[in-house]
């Protein structure tokens, strides 16, 4: 009996994935294109970052893509001394949300970028990343 | 439909490394609420057992610890809010009474923390928050609160040193509860002594002393309705207003970093339940898992405008003699942090000062008093406010 394809490709997202199967595995395929894209519905209009596949609003799932682009503004961020289990080798490093208006972007500052430089309301884009380890994440970057 | 009393309450101590099983540990609390209540274990219509899941081998904890309290066959159940899990407990007990289901109902919060490493347990905590999107960027609790601190320290100059007060303020009361984890002095020149443990940093802008002790740890109180709470107890405590709040996992969800949004619908429901508002409370237990958390409780409850916790801390009004203490029992930070075990010790906490029992640590005759209960990042508020 052949065996089922299992579409996990999220498993590639982040240093450490804790998710393997999602409906916005495509996003995956968008970053190792290098995009970052978020999902807008398409009965509603409304804008989703991170991507949803379904609309709480209007509970229609008639979602398409849209990409990330330009820059916004951070919100605010830390930068950790000490990481979660898997994480070790990438310390240390800062993680950040950032704001574009009518969504928020949740990520890692990119190495380049010293802690001292970062200041709340600063412009920064989102950028695809491949991880040491071959995953896959965005950072921030300067414009 | 009358009112809701706690009729008894109790809490083990908490500690690192409890040398028991999770039933033994549960067993602790109870046993000190039973004896504080004077009433039988079959006096207790039903059970609600409250932790956070993953710390445990235990599948389905509830029954196994219901059989072990001797609270069989009276159904029981579980629930779990995170760092919440007693408080919310406490709203569904109150609604079973409330309901006229059941008269005398326990709410058990327990949390074994020790039987993992710390690094593993904070990738469980991180857990806590948003998986799939969040949690690869390796996130941990102490980070998400580190990100609240930096925007609030950005929005209203908030400082490291305003921080640094409210850890010396829980360890100035941790030292004379014999109940907590914590019972070192620390002071402010810790913070900026680089020998000092207390100013290594954890998540900038976060040092270890503005975080909590993980603690293993139970609490027990106990509810009933207000014919049996006159009839069981000399000195029952009412449940006035009872507020619960739940806001996005992600960050990217959220539009407030400089408090917590599930505070603040807590706070408003539990104030318009019980009729009062922030200058009618008299003692309060805040969430105080970092020391950020306390700082914002304070404006998002209303004891400060917003921005202003900074002034109230400074200025002392929240140590045990000024005009709102806030965790006079050391708090999270000193006391400790059991997850599953933390609301309900909160709540114990209030009603010892209500009924004038707290020894060294009461406040001067408190006739109202208010817990705030946070789960996750903000991902659940809970605000319980108590009357005697």
């Amino acid at each position: 009996m052949a065996k089922k394809e299992v579409d996990d490709r999220f498993k590639k997202f982040g240093t450490v994935s804790f998710t393997a199967i999602s409906k916005t595995n495509d996003f995956i395929d968008y970053l190792e294109e290098g995009r970052v894209m978020g999902t807008r519905c398409k009965d509603c209009g409304a804008r989703f970052f991170p991507p949803r596949s379904d609309c709480s609003t209007c509970l229609q799932s008639n979602m398409e893509w849209f990409e990330v682009s330009g820059a916004g503004r951070l919100m605010s961020f830390s930068e950790l001394k000490y990481g979660p289990v898997g994480f070790e080798d990438d310390l240390p490093y800062t993680i950040a949300l950032v704001d574009y208006g009518d969504f928020k972007v949740f990520g890692r500052i990119a190495k380049e970028i010293p802690y001292e430089d970062l200041k709340v309301g600063m412009e920064l884009k989102s950028v695809s990343n491949t991880l040491p380890n071959s995953q896959l994440n965005y950072v921030f970057k300067r414009p | 439909m009358g009112r809701v009393g706690i009729i008894g309450v109790g809490q083990s101590k908490f500690v690192r490394g409890y040398p028991g099983s999770i039933r033994e540990l549960a067993f602790e609390g109870f046993k000190e609420a039973i004896e504080d209540a004077k009433i039988a274990t079959k006096d207790i219509d039903a059970s609600i057992i409250a932790s956070a899941p993953e710390y445990d081998k235990q599948r389905s904890p509830a029954g196994v610890i219901a059989e072990y309290l001797g609270l069989i066959p009276q159904p029981t159940f579980y629930i779990e809010s995170v760092c919440s899990s007693s408080s919310s407990a406490l709203k569904v007990a109150y609604s079973m009474v409330k309901a006229g289901l059941h008269d005398v109902v326990a709410i058990v919060g327990f949390q074994k923390m020790s039987e993992i490493s710390s690094s593993e347990s904070q990738e469980r905590m991180g857990r806590g928050a948003d998986i799939q999107w969040e949690s690869p960027f390796g996130t941990m609790m102490p980070a998400y609160y580190a990100m609240y601190a930096q925007a609030h320290m950005a929005k209203y100059g908030t400082t490291l040193e305003d921080l640094a007060r409210i850890r010396v303020k829980a360890a100035t009361y941790g030292q004379i509860n014999e109940k907590a984890v914590y019972r070192k002095e620390v002071t402010m020149e810790m913070f900026t002594d680089p020998e000092s443990n207390m100013s290594a940093p954890v998540a900038k802008p976060l040092r270890v002393g503005d975080c909590c002790a993980n603690a293993d740890g139970s609490s027990c109180v106990i509810v009933a309705c207000e014919e049996k709470a006159k009839a069981m107890c000399e000195k029952p405590v009412w449940i006035l207003g009872i507020g619960a709040a739940s806001e996005a996992v992600n960050m990217a969800g959220r539009a407030l970093l400089t408090g917590l949004a599930v505070s603040i619908e807590a706070g408003k429901q539990a104030y318009t339940m019980a009729g009062l508002g922030p200058k009618d409370i008299d003692v309060a237990e805040v969430h105080d898992c970092f020391t950020i958390a306390e700082m914002m409780a304070y404006e998002n409850l209303g004891f400060a405008k917003p921005g202003e916790g900074k002034d109230l801390i400074a200025s002392k009004e929240t140590y045990k003699e000024g005009s709102i203490p806030v965790n006079i029992d050391g708090g999270l930070l000193s006391k400790g942090h059991p997850i599953g075990a933390t609301g309900g010790s909160q709540i114990r906490t209030i009603v010892i000062q209500l009924r004038g029992d707290a020894g060294e640590m009461q406040v001067k005759d408190p006739e109202i008093g208010l817990v705030h209960n946070i789960g996750g990042v903000g991902l659940y508020g809970n605000v319980t406010i108590l009357g005697r």
